[in-house]
């Protein structure tokens, strides 16, 4: 029988289905952070349960530290007492940690994928809505809860139903200065920040083919945005090509295997997806949000949409979001001056996203009104970009490069947006008080945060790219 | 995990609709190693000002409304996957949560916890707004048994969907984890088969 790809790797996964339960499903790997492990390490201890494949497990400290000076002990007590704890926790069960000052420490979605522990067929799951990330190789990868986390202590199993399929397509060829994060940012706002729910999204198209690694885990990493549970795209050579010579990537004949396996992972052409979207690359255009959640977004060219757009139920939401944004409805927000540019977070710190911010600074200089952060996706990515000089030029464009972690995405942190203050970020979510309390965040591309911060203002970046060398 | 069978409540609103795990426990407050205490947090930046003075406006801080039912707008829970979403609004008294729709992993979560999330119809959404906005004592049983949601005001049910496995572990008071380790064997046969 015809295949999707998510159904090709679930099958493969199952330990046990039985009708009326959810399938036993085998987790590949277990990805684990401060945050959203300590209840679990302690469900063991009251169970008396060891971790079952402690091997299979890795850990990094991502969400809780600072980024600046990481090599002094954190100055904030919960959070020390945090980190501490899955020092501690990781000892005890015998787990993997990559935690502040490793080489290989970063934000945990970023530092999967670059060493090679993200392969194509995996099942892979972790703590946090956005390991949907790693769907980019070709693998059922989503977040769960505590009580799953010590499922898959206690385990290695986790029990689901299978979800739906959704294929969404995006076909064309971008235009300049358009890039993944706009068309993610696009889609969310076509089908809203629930449009996905149930669905486990396979991401196809001409346009989607012609990404790199790094713009298609930005597109995977966003699915949890219109509720979906995970996203994924066929593997193929741009995903082997990264994969191979990767730290824990598989090496000669155990490479020829996987190879020939992950081949095969692709949705057959008569698959069955329980419902089909097809967009058009030509017309998405630099995109920003104007409100609370990540589907209130719209062309950066446009106005706010209008209250009387909305349903009658959608309207107290919808007034209430504006209110918090400080916005008009059928205002502009080109011109609209800006406090903060955030570059970084799961979603946009990876090396390609900083040397494209870097391609684009070189020369220039950020206005004096805004501060402006870039916090790498990773230890391994911030060495690269020192190495290859971004850091020079994000030093002579007023920007301060910090070091690895969640930073200014989730306001948990010491890196938090004022009150009442505007940030054009490169993260994932707007939601009030994301990124501190009352602060007011745009989501947008790098290249229309770096533009940002450049003019001080919401700017159309494709104005600002008349460089022949800044072609896309 | 807590036993869940029937509850007679009245309700506590909120017509807001994507109502995420942000809002329900900022990030902030998730540095706590345990599972208790995030009630006091819950909807912090909702009920609180800068100074940590409540705000006049927010249902949590209206006298007039109390239970161990929260009524939401749809898309509930969505954004963050920190179970610590259902622990605050466990930890702050509610047993359930009335929405016409739930962000999946939030609901999992919730389930996990034997916090119950009732999907309604928009429509059946709305009569019951409509009804606390009458008359805030209003009461609703939930009866999980017979799957169905009544406004005992005027009688008015409706049936909701449940998972047959979650329900049966939320009667019972057991988690997945139980259930997963009395298949250990299985497990364990499939590494086997996974190294042929």
């Amino acid at each position: 029988m015809a295949k999707t790809l998510l159904e090709k790797i679930w099958d493969a996964h199952i330990v046990k289905s039985a009708d009326g339960f959810p399938d036993i499903l085998y987790i590949d790997t277990h990805l684990i952070h401060e945050v959203t492990s300590p209840q679990a390490f302690d469900g063991l201890r009251q169970r008396g349960l060891p971790v079952f494949r402690p091997g299979q497990t890795v850990a990094t400290a991502d969400h809780n530290v600072p980024t600046l000076n990481q090599h002094l002990p954190i100055k904030e007590e919960l959070s020390r007492f945090q980190v501490d704890t899955l020092t501690k926790n990781c000892a005890e069960f015998g787990i993997e940690l990559y935690g502040l000052g490793h080489p290989f420490q970063g934000i945990v979605h970023v530092i999967g994928p670059e060493l090679g522990i993200t392969l194509p067929g995996k099942t892979i799951v972790c703590g946090d809505s956005h390991t949907s990330t790693h769907g980019a190789f070709g693998a059922i990868a989503f977040g769960i809860g505590t009580s799953q986390v010590e499922q898959v202590f206690a385990t290695q199993c986790l029990l689901l139903q299978k979800p739906k399929t959704m294929k969404i397509e995006v076909n064309g060829t971008l235009l300049k200065g358009v890039g993944a994060k706009d068309i993610i940012l696009y889609v969310i706002s076509q089908i809203s920040a629930a449009g996905g729910t149930g669905y486990f999204i396979e991401y196809a198209g001409s346009a989607i083919r012609a990404l790199s690694m790094e713009a298609r885990m930005t597109i995977c990493n966003m699915s949890i945005e219109m509720g979906a549970r995970g996203g994924l795209i066929a593997p193929d050579q741009t995903t082997y090509d990264y994969v191979k010579g990767r730290k824990f990537a598989p090496e000669k004949n155990d490479w020829e295997t996987s190879l020939a396996y992950w081949k095969t992972l692709f949705s057959d052409e008569d698959a069955k997806f329980d419902s089909v979207l097809t967009f058009n690359a030509n017309s998405i255009t630099p995109m920003i949000t104007y409100g609370t959640n990540p589907g209130m977004g719209m062309g950066i060219n446009e106005n706010v949409p209008s209250v009387e757009s909305k349903t009658q139920s959608e309207q107290l939401s919808y007034q209430k979001a504006l209110t918090y944004m400080g916005f008009d409805d059928k205002m502009p927000l080109l011109g609209k001056p800006v406090d903060y540019v955030f570059i970084g977070s799961c979603t946009n710190s990876r090396i390609e996203d900083l040397r494209e911010v870097a391609s684009f600074v070189k020369g220039r200089m950020k206005a004096e009104n805004v501060t402006a952060w870039i916090v790498p996706g990773s230890k391994q990515v911030e060495l690269q970009a020192r190495e290859e000089g971004l850091d020079q030029i994000f030093l002579q464009a007023g920007f301060e490069l910090r070091e690895p972690g969640c930073s200014a995405c989730l306001g948990m942190n010491e890196d938090k947006i004022p009150a009442g203050k505007y940030c054009v970020s490169t993260s994932n979510r707007n939601f009030e008080g994301r990124q501190g309390p009352n602060a007011r965040t745009m989501l947008v591309s790098p290249l229309t945060a770096a533009a940002a911060a450049v003019t001080g203002r919401i700017t159309d970046v494709r104005e600002m790219m008349e460089t022949s060398d800044f072609e896309r | 995990m807590k036993k869940f069978i029937k509850l007679i409540s009245t309700t506590v609103p909120l017509p807001i609709e994507n109502i995420d795990t942000d809002q329900i426990i900022p990030a902030r407050f998730l540095k706590a190693t345990t599972r208790e205490g995030f009630g006091e947090n819950l909807f912090c930046d909702w009920r609180y000002d800068a100074n940590h003075e409540t705000k006049s406006g927010f249902v949590l801080n209206d006298p007039m409304y109390s239970g161990k039912i929260m009524v939401a707008g749809k898309n509930f829970g969505c954004g963050s996957s920190r179970e610590h979403a259902a622990w605050a609004l466990q930890d702050y008294g509610f047993d359930v949560v009335i929405s016409s729709f739930f962000a999946d992993i939030f609901k999992g979560n919730a389930l996990n916890n034997g916090l119950l999330p009732v999907q309604v119809s928009d429509k059946f959404l709305n009569r019951i707004f409509t009804n606390i906005n009458q008359n805030p004592d209003t009461e609703i049983e939930i009866n999980l048994e017979n799957q169905t949601v009544t406004l005992l005001e005027n009688g008015e049910v409706e049936d909701f969907e449940i998972n047959a496995y979650k329900k049966a572990c939320l009667i019972n008071g057991i988690d997945d984890i139980d259930f997963i380790l009395r298949n250990k064997n299985l497990i364990e046969e499939y590494e086997e088969s996974r190294k042929a």
